[in-house]
């Protein structure tokens, strides 16, 4: 194991960023969503504009050459993600349109096959809705019921409410690497163990965790692994399921089509072999080889250098929001959490923080951020909340709390 | 500079007109945004067709609780055949700021629960429509 000193030099990063030198409401923009999506780099953009202007064509379908170049570059994104998450092969990787995609495809194609009445799937109270509703709607048509591991008040997943919601009858483990509200960065690895030591399969929500951790999935040994492209630098529109190999071979597919075949006769079709048995259509080719220069792009900073980052940013933010009136902080403390900060103040509703924010060029989100029930446990229909990358900076982090005073200003 | 907090807004959210509980009103409709869960309830006195008192209960952003308020201010004394009518313009006019796509539905919540009480219905005509083209956005 190294030990390297080297850090992200944000400065110099948002150089490659062209959109984060527009100004907003004629104020420099301070980008603070990254949560809900993050900004491209030149690279990004520029793999999309080539492949339109080089090499596009569809993809595992014709002899001629810029089909070849084409397919060759759609499996090179396919082959850079697979090393990128540590995969054993590029066969596990499946692309998708976004996480809620990855998740809904197992739900169906998994759940559905699988899945009976008495058998359990747990969840968690963290949950993103993606990660949410599609193990409803699963449960309900199967007949499986579906359980919660609750949280803790700071933030935490309550591990020994866990100890007695895993059981025999526990078929599948939901849960994310990283809450996208209040933060927390889980155990992955521990609650994958403990999962298989009662015989479930484990999902991971990897839409925060991938962009921001260094992630290994042989090391976590998770059975599925879902994120998306436009929360890593990539674009809109391609997201990855990886899955183990056996798993994915016993699957039936998730949506049928071209592509997705080996062979159809009138008395019927035999699939292709993975990952292609999970890609159903003309897939989304060029968001796809833009991705692989996103993977690109963060492998050449470095993901321990990215996470050093931003806990780094979410502890100067965190020591600075405590100074400000009536600001109360949702979830653990700076040192078990990702660079996100979703907070309330008493003087003004989340909504009325968001909208002075912007006023001054700061981009924040307002609302339940796609987590309902994380809400409730804490007795709130809303909350603000700041969310960090590579390209933010110190000087950005006091804007931030400047703007929050001036909320105490015009509400106090 | 902050458009959306005008001084009259302000001083609608921070000292509400109107705001509390009746007894037994002719008409009384609860509407809520799922989206930021800001929650309305309009009271009403009626007598020969007009509004002749007002009250409502609220939670939720400057932008719904001041035009709650100021909603409760100007309909005192209207018929009730009127308010039926009324639309995005008259609540905007009240305002007097232009408003997003999503802040549009904040303001709009206490006219939506007034228009549910004078008809008696749950959804508004064209809600729709009106929710995603607003001659008024802001640039």
């Amino acid at each position: 194991m190294t030990t390297t000193t080297r850090t992200l030099d944000p400065v110099r990063i948002r150089d490659d960023f062209p959109i984060l030198h527009r100004q907003v409401h004629g104020k420099r923009l301070i980008y603070l969503d990254n949560t809900a999506s993050t900004q491209k780099p030149r690279q990004v953009i520029n793999a999309l504009v080539q492949v339109y202007e080089e090499v596009y064509a569809n993809v595992h379908r014709g002899i001629h050459y810029l089909s070849e170049a084409a397919t060759e570059r759609y499996e090179g994104a396919r082959r850079k993600v697979a090393q990128f998450i540590n995969a054993r092969s590029p066969r596990e990787v499946i692309f998708v349109r976004n996480t809620t995609e990855g998740i809904n495809l197992v739900a169906y194609a998994w759940g559905m096959a699988n899945l009976r009445p008495g058998d359990e799937v747990l969840i968690t109270e963290m949950e993103h809705h993606s990660n949410i509703v599609p193990w409803q709607i699963i449960c309900e048509r199967t007949g499986a019921t579906l359980r919660w591991v609750p949280v803790t008040p700071d933030g935490y997943l309550d591990l020994d409410a866990l100890e007695r919601l895993l059981t025999e009858r526990t078929r599948l483990f939901a849960f994310t690497a990283m809450s996208n509200v209040v933060g927390t960065i889980n155990p992955v690895q521990e609650l994958v163990a403990r999962a298989h030591a009662v015989g479930a399969l484990v999902l991971v929500d990897g839409a925060q965790a991938v962009p921001h951790l260094p992630v290994d999935v042989q090391a976590w040994d998770c059975d599925f692994l879902a994120f998306s492209g436009h929360k890593m630098c990539g674009p809109s529109g391609i997201g990855i399921l990886y899955g183990k190999r056996q798993l994915l071979e016993e699957m039936p597919p998730f949506m049928g089509g071209g592509e997705m075949i080996r062979e159809v006769k009138m008395t019927g079709s035999r699939w292709n072999e993975v990952p292609h048995k999970f890609e159903a259509g003309t897939p989304a080719i060029a968001e796809a080889i833009a991705l692989g220069a996103a993977v690109d792009y963060l492998s050449q900073l470095g993901m321990e250098q990215v996470a050093a980052h931003e806990r780094q940013l979410v502890r100067y933010a965190y020591e600075r929001l405590q100074d400000i009136g009536g600001l109360k902080i949702l979830g653990p403390g700076p040192d078990d959490r990702g660079g996100v900060l979703a907070f309330v103040m008493e003087s003004a509703h989340p909504h009325d923080i968001a909208a002075i924010l912007d006023a001054e060029g700061i981009a924040i989100r307002a609302g339940h951020h796609c987590a309902q029930p994380l809400h409730d446990r804490y007795g709130l229909v809303a909350s603000a909340r700041a969310s960090f990358y590579i390209y933010n900076t110190e000087d950005e982090v006091d804007a931030l709390a400047l703007a929050l005073h001036r909320v105490n200003q015009v509400f106090g | 500079m902050y458009d959306l907090y005008a001084e009259e807004i302000l001083d609608h959210y921070k000292f509400p007109r109107n705001k509390g509980r009746m007894d037994q009103p002719d008409l009384i409709y609860h509407d809520t945004n799922p989206f930021c869960g800001d929650e309305v309830t309009i009271m009403l006195k009626v007598e020969n067709g007009r509004v002749v008192d007002v009250k409502w209960d609220g939670r939720g952003c400057t932008i719904s609780q001041a035009a709650a308020s100021m909603l409760s201010e100007a309909i005192k004394g209207k018929p009730l055949e009127e308010l039926r009518h009324w639309g995005r313009e008259e609540m905007l006019d009240l305002l007097g700021i232009p408003l997003g796509p999503v802040r549009i539905k904040c303001a709009m919540l206490p006219l939506k629960a007034l228009k549910a009480a004078a008809w008696g219905i749950t959804a508004w005509p064209h809600e729709e429509e009106a929710d995603t083209s607003s001659p008024r956005q802001k640039p």
